[in-house]
């Protein structure tokens, strides 16, 4: 029967244990990205043109 | 040294690029990562607002990598001492399962990581925490106090104390009063937690030539300073539990933490070795033992107080 040297095992573990973390490391920007993208504000950015969101509302001033 | 002896040496370990998992997560000082976990997560509850409950765990998690990366660097420093030292002699580096070339490099990567990460999960003033956090620690004490002052202890403490402050921060953007009192909580408990410890445990910091205030000092005046310190801790208790984190159930709470602590360490302090001797390190045990209790309860009665909402806090 064919049994792995200790160092293989060894090994074995630990490239399981890096898929293990890149693995959770993709959920977790996945998770990061649709909770920011739910949860953040409106995001637009100035681009030198005035649109009617950008201008203080009359009740305001 | 014979020809014998150094395969004798060599053949019982494994060579260093091929260490298992559990050494690297040995690097990261788990235990230390735990203490970060706790008290990061109830500076982060008690805080005002709130934050998503995946940013804030995954904010938790950059704070733990953040703590675990310091861990790893310190190790990669500190080799040279632990290896000395009994206590420390089987960590992954002096023990040689691990290369410190693979420490430094998974210290410096997870450093890097976590605060990068964490200014993209929360903002950038947790971030800048963190990493100064990092560099406290790693640079302020582990390379230069740690070896030239008895202060170690007190500063050193600093780095532990400011993972509630990051998990406040994470959340708010912004570090008040209430922070800072439960960073200067934990500053204030380092050292007589510490002491109280090296008084009763038997340690070869003399060896390794690391200037303990049990060492430099002696053990009298380490007692005194204990002392000094667990006054200073009931008085940051105190502030704390009047501040808008804290409330009559806080102040109820830090009243008997306190007390029993100062009993302790009154105690602590009129004792001599002789004494100590007799009853095996009775009262520096319970100290400790205390100490651990105090930190735990005061953070918790923290989340209480905030967990009441309307009802708690003053």
């Amino acid at each position: 029967m064919h049994q792995d040297h200790e160092l293989h095992t060894r090994r074995k573990g630990r490239n399981f244990g890096i898929l293990g973390v890149l693995f959770a490391f993709v959920v977790l920007i996945f998770g990061l990205t649709v909770v920011k993208i739910q949860t953040g504000t409106y995001a637009e950015a100035f681009d030198h043109v005035v649109r009617p969101e950008l201008v203080p509302s009359e009740a305001s001033e | 040294m014979t020809d014998l002896s150094l395969h004798a040496a060599t053949e019982d370990r494994p060579a260093p690029d091929e260490a298992s998992l559990r050494d690297f997560w040995q690097l990261l000082k788990p235990r230390l990562m735990s203490l970060s976990v706790f008290t990061a997560l109830v500076g982060m509850l008690v805080a005002p607002g709130g934050v998503h409950p995946f940013i804030g765990a995954t904010s938790i998690l950059w704070i733990a990598v953040g703590a675990g990366a310091s861990g790893a660097l310190n190790m990669w420093f500190d080799a040279d001492i632990d290896r000395v030292m009994k206590r420390t002699r089987n960590r992954p580096i002096p023990s040689g399962r691990v290369a410190p070339s693979s420490a430094l490099a998974l210290g410096l990567f997870l450093a890097i990581v976590s605060v990068v990460m964490l200014d993209l999960t929360a903002n950038w003033v947790a971030a800048a925490w963190l990493a100064f956090t990092i560099f406290f620690y790693v640079v302020i004490y582990s390379m230069w106090l740690k070896r030239t002052t008895s202060w170690n202890t007190v500063i050193g403490g600093l780095a532990g104390a400011f993972p509630p402050m990051i998990g406040w921060a994470a959340v708010t953007g912004n570090t008040p009063i209430e922070a800072w009192l439960m960073v200067g909580l934990i500053f204030m408990w380092t050292p007589p937690h510490f002491w109280a410890l090296a008084l009763f445990v038997k340690t070869d910091y003399h060896a390794a030539r690391i200037p303990m205030l049990t060492v430099t000092h002696g053990r009298a005046e380490t007692r005194r300073q204990a002392w000094f310190w667990s006054l200073g801790l009931a008085v940051i208790s105190l502030l704390a539990s009047l501040s808008s984190i804290g409330g009559p159930m806080t102040l109820v709470v830090a009243f008997v933490l306190n007390g029993v602590f100062l009993k302790r360490a009154w105690d602590m302090r009129h004792r001599t070795d002789p004494d100590c001797e007799a009853d095996g390190h009775a009262v520096e045990r319970g100290l400790f033992k205390w100490s651990l209790v105090y930190l735990f309860a005061h953070f918790a009665v923290f989340v209480a107080e905030a967990a009441l909402g309307p009802y708690g806090g003053w």
